[in-house]
């Protein structure tokens, strides 16, 4: 079977192996198509997607214009600042107006948990979430999971730290669950106040001291201190969240092993991870974003092709 | 099921033996000629013709695979997306004559895909098609091949089957077979 068991992406915890493995293939036939010298297919000519962000965002939001862009499909661009939300216009209220225009998906990002579902529950386009609050942000860990098989061709049995606020993350939830899918043992390592109080029933191992959590791991996935999602203070300072959790080159020559550092971005250089590992050897940053590419293509072309 | 066997082992040698003569005879030593072998079966004739070239003029010959599942004109008309298969083409096409090779020639949209997926790795100076089986009567669009390896009168309920030791089978062997209504 060559086709996603879902018509919307809502989040990793929706699909199956099956349904990563078919878009690790698909995506590696675009990361192909994205280094020639045309880098554009016609798949999704008579497509067209609104890309609605009721949240800031860069990367997530050029990745998937640019994957769009590549299929050749029609886009249409929303962001909250400067529209009717303003006003007092409801999430379906302005989406079924966007929709109304006839527009085929829906690529969505909000600061509410659970959003993409509720609109998946009411309006008939194809939705793929693009990051809903606290919750998942499932192409973030389909790239992350993407540049690991690519490097190491396979998940089964590797070990990843995902180290940092994890509390805050909607990336560590939807890289446990995709990681643990392809057969990763998955620990999470950050201060006591990070870490999400029933995170262990994820199935992943905890770890406050994150000198061990590099001795364990294979590759370390640094994520970002959340500092406009966090309403009171976690910890004292980020000077001192720094020196107790920030990734240097001193602290990865004392633990002496290989490992690959990933981030997804945006980096607060000096705290989670300083420059002497985020531009190093080790790190593979640049090449997540640009798998970021070829698996939201991947994704797009799957879920269009579902119709 | 029916089934008629179109080329065995003996006739399918000599069959290539003969194309890749009338490709000498156009092309030369392929000084400014490259094959592409069409995904996902014609990659295994166009190995064979490429190897069997590359013996007869003993010059290095440009070989790549192509891909037209992002090209296809049936996405989103079809119930499954088509899987996609690797192309490879590590050199570019601009100016050079191409000659396009697939096992079976039947309605001729996937030599359509092929020929604009081509087009993203240069403008080539000519391109041509080669195939084993041509499917007469059954075409869709005005496409016609240059090299041919033997016309095959079918109808719609038949299938054209190539097992080739390449893809796994005991011996070279193409089949027309009745598909079961």
């Amino acid at each position: 079977m060559s086709q996603l068991s879902q018509k919307h992406l809502l989040g990793i915890k929706d699909i199956t192996r099956k349904d990563i493995e078919l878009i690790f293939e698909t995506a590696a036939s675009f990361k192909e198509v994205i280094n020639r010298p045309i880098k554009k297919v016609p798949s999704l000519r008579d497509i067209t997607i609104a890309n609605i962000f009721f949240e800031n965002s860069t990367r997530t939001k050029l990745s998937f214009e640019l994957a769009e862009k590549r299929l050749s499909a029609d886009i249409i661009n929303f962001s909250s600042s400067g529209s009717s939300v303003k006003k007092g216009e409801t999430l379906l209220d302005t989406v079924n107006n966007i929709l109304a225009m006839k527009v085929d998906m829906v690529v969505m990002r909000h600061s509410s948990p659970g959003a993409p579902h509720f609109l998946a529950k009411h309006i008939d386009a194809t939705i793929v979430n693009a990051g809903d609050g606290t919750h998942e942000h499932p192409t973030q860990a389909l790239l992350d999971t993407f540049s690991i098989h690519q490097k190491y061709g396979s998940l089964e049995g590797l070990k990843v730290a995902i180290i940092g606020d994890i509390l805050h993350s909607r990336v560590a939830i939807s890289n446990i669950l995709a990681l643990k899918l392809l057969g990763a043992e998955v620990m999470v390592c950050g201060p006591n106040t990070l870490l999400p109080k029933y995170i262990g029933s994820l199935g992943v191992k905890v770890e406050l001291d994150v000198k061990s959590a590099l001795q364990w791991c294979d590759i370390a996935n640094v994520l970002r201190i959340q500092l406009e999602r966090q309403q009171i203070k976690y910890f004292p300072s980020l000077r001192e969240y720094s020196l107790y959790y920030g990734i240097n080159k001193r602290l990865l020559e004392e633990v002496d092993k290989e490992i690959t550092i990933m981030h997804p971005g945006p980096i607060n250089r000096g705290v989670e991870l300083n420059s002497d590992v985020a531009d190093s050897n080790h790190s593979i940053i640049l090449e997540q974003v640009e798998n970021g590419v070829a698996v939201r293509m991947a994704v797009l072309y799957l879920l269009a092709g579902r119709h | 099921m029916q089934k008629k066997l179109i080329f065995g082992p003996d006739l399918l040698e000599i069959t290539v033996s003969r194309l890749c003569h009338q490709l000498i005879e156009v092309h030369g030593n392929f000084e400014d000629t490259v094959i592409l072998g069409l995904q996902p079966r014609g990659i295994y004739l166009a190995e064979m013709i490429h190897k069997r070239l590359e013996k007869e003029t003993t010059s290095a010959i440009d070989l790549g695979y192509l891909d037209t599942t992002f090209h296809r004109d049936d996405f989103r008309r079809r119930d499954i997306p088509a899987k996609a298969n690797s192309t490879k083409v590590d050199f570019i096409i601009e100016g050079k004559h191409v000659v396009l090779i697939d096992d079976v020639l039947y309605t001729g949209r996937s030599v359509r895909a092929a020929m604009d997926a081509m087009m993203a790795f240069g403008r080539a100076s000519s391109v041509e098609l080669l195939v084993l089986v041509d499917r007469k009567y059954t075409r869709h669009l005005p496409i016609a091949p240059d090299y041919v390896g033997q016309d095959v009168n079918t109808i719609e309920s038949q299938r054209v089957l190539v097992e080739l030791e390449a893809q796994g089978f005991k011996k070279n062997k193409i089949w027309l077979i009745n598909k079961e209504s």
